[in-house]
Formats: structure tokens, sequence, C-alpha cells
């Protein structure tokens, strides 16, 4: 992989730092009135999630990290693994439960994602900001309670469970905001 | 396509504009007269660690390009009307430093710079709280010595602890893979990584008296307890540096020294040699008033004015709508 200067940093580019693959979330160029320049990045540990933030010299470089996002359909899970396609090359690669994650409550077949692949592997899966979901168990719905007024769990055929408005009914499908969990209306 | 418009809202563009006029009464009011020296020149900026953005002029369009320099600052050309008798002048204009791009910098950027004649840094000190305190509603500017904010955030004295411990300090503060057996490096992060984020807390503050291998172009004169200080102040607002002033160098064999040491510095950093303003030693030579000096980031002061997190919101068309 090409090596990456760094006053070519910026959001979003993938390195290698300590042998792991990391995503630079924030760059700021700092500048001392008299003084050499530094870059002092916020990054996240592509392989653990951990963020935290290093400082580096105007002249440094790091090197870039085999790091792919890859569209992809959420094929089937064979009790271990996770599959996914790629539509372009119908190539199936399977994710386990670490790069899978807390994704795999949102996960429903032939749904689009976003998987990162690391020298080829998966090793995070992204869902797409709102996925439809159908609704496997809640308390029965409140006729004519269509508004306002509180809310009530409900289970979700991928066992997330999420807090819906009184209405919502067993069966019914829901679009639901995956990068807040919430609710957001009947699909 | 949306990257024709401004990234800055046009309230903020009237705020800026609003800024501009209450700089410019200041110094009408004061008698400082309004220049406007040269922003490309045929010399650079000898300090290492400023990138001058190169052009190339043609006497015609078939001949050979003669490099020029967008100036980083209009420091040497000031003080060349002060040296020819100007009396107190400033600019208000455009600075150019290749590379410092970000939350606060733009490579094409706004800056204030003046110089008085008979004041010295201290005086200059409260003439610059003068002229922000209105536009920022702050109604003091502590002042504090680099030792002293030292010692207040990290304990440490800056000018005593040793390279070494330095280092270790830094490396508890910041994570960092680099070394360098420069003190002025470590003392640097030092300060922009931990102590100034800090200095949010006091709102307004000057910082004077640098170590004096941080002069740039102040004078150096022993502090109180013997030790050689530069005669420098930075001014901080929220923990956002704002404003660069000294105590005027005056000495043409000193500013000829400081311009060598600058050169020999970028070729052992393996940096660009760029024609030196030898000039600027000619005029300190025939005779430059003793005077205090500052530089202060106008897009920053807007920023500061109206609250905004990155430069884009105060500038009308930044360096990629450029």
């Amino acid at each position: 992989m090409a090596n990456h200067a760094s006053n070519q940093f910026k959001n979003g580019l993938k390195v290698m730092i300590d042998g792991d693959p990391c995503s630079m979330v924030d760059v700021e160029f700092v500048k001392p009135g008299k003084g050499q320049a530094f870059t002092r990045v916020k990054l996240r540990n592509l392989l653990t999630g951990r963020i935290w933030e290093r400082t580096f010299k105007s002249n440094e470089s790091v090197e870039g990290a085999d790091v792919m996002d890859t569209d992809m359909e959420y094929s089937y899970f064979d009790g271990e693994l996770w599959y996914f396609m790629d539509p372009n090359t119908f190539e199936q690669f399977g994710a386990d439960a670490n790069a899978v994650g807390d994704t795999k409550k949102w996960l429903k077949e032939q749904d689009k994602v976003m998987v990162t692949l690391f020298n080829g592997n998966p090793i995070s899966v992204t869902p797409g900001n709102f996925v439809e979901l159908e609704v496997a168990e809640t308390d029965p719905g409140l006729k004519g309670d269509t508004a306002q007024g509180g809310s009530k769990p409900a289970i979700l055929t991928t066992g997330a469970m999420v807090r819906v408005p009184l209405f919502i009914n067993q069966g019914e499908t829901l679009k639901i905001d995956t990068r807040t969990g919430e609710y957001v209306s009947r699909a | 396509m949306t990257d024709w418009q401004p990234t800055a809202p046009i309230e903020n563009l009237r705020r800026r504009g609003e800024i501009l006029a209450q700089i410019r009464q200041f110094f009408a009011r004061r008698d400082v007269l309004e220049v406007d020296v040269p922003l490309m020149s045929h010399c650079a900026v000898s300090d290492p660690f400023i990138d001058s953005i190169e052009v190339a002029y043609r006497a015609f369009p078939e001949a050979a390009a003669e490099t020029l320099y967008l100036q980083t600052s209009p420091e040497y050309a000031l003080k060349r009307l002060l040296c020819a008798g100007s009396g107190p002048v400033y600019q208000l204009g455009k600075a150019f430093r290749n590379g410092e791009s970000g939350r606060r910098h733009n490579p094409e950027f706004t800056m204030l710079e003046w110089y008085r004649p008979g004041l010295d840094e201290q005086q200059l000190m409260d003439e610059v709280a003068e002229l922000v305190m209105p536009i920022l509603a702050v109604d003091k500017v502590e002042r504090l010595s680099y030792q002293q904010v030292f010692e207040r955030y990290l304990g440490l004295n800056p000018h005593t602890t040793s390279l070494e411990a330095l280092k270790t300090e830094t490396r508890r503060h910041v994570e960092l893979a680099m070394d360098d057996d420069d003190r002025d490096s470590w003392l640097n992060l030092l300060m922009s990584h931990v102590i100034e984020p800090q200095l949010a807390e006091l709102r307004a503050v000057f910082v004077c008296d640098y170590p004096a291998s941080q002069a740039a172009l102040a004078q150096v004169r022993e502090d109180a307890s013997g030790r050689l200080v530069a005669t420098r102040f930075e001014l901080f607002v929220n923990g956002i540096e704002l404003a660069n002033g000294y105590y005027e160098l005056t000495d043409a064999v000193e500013q000829a020294r400081r311009l060598a040491a600058d050169q020999r510095q970028r070729a052992e950093l393996g940096l660009p040699q760029r024609p030196l303003e030898t000039r600027l030693v000619d005029a300190l030579a025939a005779g430059m008033p003793d005077c205090a000096g500052v530089a202060l980031g106008v897009d920053r002061l807007v920023m500061l004015a109206l609250g905004a997190e990155h430069i884009d919101q105060v500038i009308a068309l930044p360096f990629e709508r450029a």
C-alpha cells in the first residue's frame, strides 16, 4: 500500500497504526505561532472500534491500509458466520460475530449493507440508514390511538427491540433508523 | 452542484464587514496610517516552518519564468517603511501560507499587522486589548508569562526542565511516534496540545516572555530572574491563538544573523532555500525606530466574535471554492 504523508491526511483515510487498520475520524492542522506544524488525528481502530488521538509531525508518513468499503447483499446466517454477496462479482464473504457486531439485529435477507474488507476479509458491516422490518411480537394495538401518546416495546423478526407507538400491531412492517435504533414510521 | 455558493452565511459576511470597518476606524482615530504593501515579492520569509507559495512571473508569455513569492505576512515590507520614516502603519490585507489548511487555517487568509514606534510590547498589548475587547465583548485580558502558564497547567519550568523530562511529559499527554532533539518542538507540543485548550478558562490572555530560542524577530532581554527571554507575546482567546507581537529587533547585524540561521536550519531540514530579504537588513542598518509590532488573524477574530467553529463559516469562498 502507498504511504500517506501527514499533509495528505483527511477524514476517512484508512491507515495502518501499530499493525491495525484504522480510519481517520477527525484531522486537525496545528501550527504554533513559531515552529513546526503538526497534524492531530482522531483515529478509529477498525478491528476494536477504539477511538483515540495521535499527533504526527508535518513530514511524517504512515502506511495506507488495504481497506475497502463494498456494497453487498446480506444472504444468510449458517449459525456461525453471516454471509454477504458482492452483487457485481457474486463472490460470497463470511463475517464472524466480531465483524457483524450490533448490525446483526438489522440484517434481513437481500438487504443492502456496506461490508468493510481488510486484506479481503470482512471486519465490519454497516447497515443502511433505514431498514424495513416486520414486528414479530408486541402487545395488541390500541384502536383510535393513532397520533400522540405513549409507546411500547416491539420485537422485530431479526430480534431487535424498538419502542413503537401504541397503535402498531404484530405483523406490520416498520421503517427503523439504524443509527439511532428508533422507529420512524410504518413502511 | 452547490460549490458555487459561499460557505459563509451572508449574515456572517455582513458582521465580518462591520468588524473590518471597526478596525479601520480604530486606527483612523489613532492616526495610524493604512498602507498597502506588496503581496508578491522577489524574496520569501526565512522562517523554516512557514512555506511561501511560489508564483511564476513572465515578462512576456514565452519568457522563462521568474519565481516570485506570495507574502506570508507584510512584516518585512512594513519594517522597510518604518525605516524610511513612515511613522505608525498598519496593513489589513491578505497573506498566504502553503499547506496551512484546517479548521482555523485557510492558505489565503486576512491578516492585520501594525507597528507602533515609541511603544514597547507591554504598551502594544494595551492597544491590542483595546482593539479586540469591544469586538469580542471581553472586559479584560489577563497577562501571564510563558513560564507562568507552564507552571500553572503543567507544574514545570519551561526554561530549566531537561529535554528528556519535556519528552516524557509530552508523551504523558500526547500520543506520538516522532522524536526530535529540539526543545522548542516539545514546548510547542505541550503548549498547543495541553496548555492552549486550558487557556480557554481565562477567556482572553496574553502570554509573554517566550524562550529566547522562540524570539523570531523580537528582541531578547533579561527577565526579573536574569534569564534571557524574547520580548514576544501571543494573544489567546478561548484557547485560540489570535495575535503574535514583538518588541521589534532593530539591530541590522543581529537581523542578518537570524536570517542566515534560518537559512541554515532550512538546509539541515532539507527545506527549500529561498531568496532572503536582505533589503530588510539594509533598512535596519539605515535605522529603524524602536517600536513594537503585532500581527492578528482577522478570520479568527471574526470566528471568535461570531462563535464560528470553522474558518469556512467566516470566509466567503475558502480555498476549495476559490
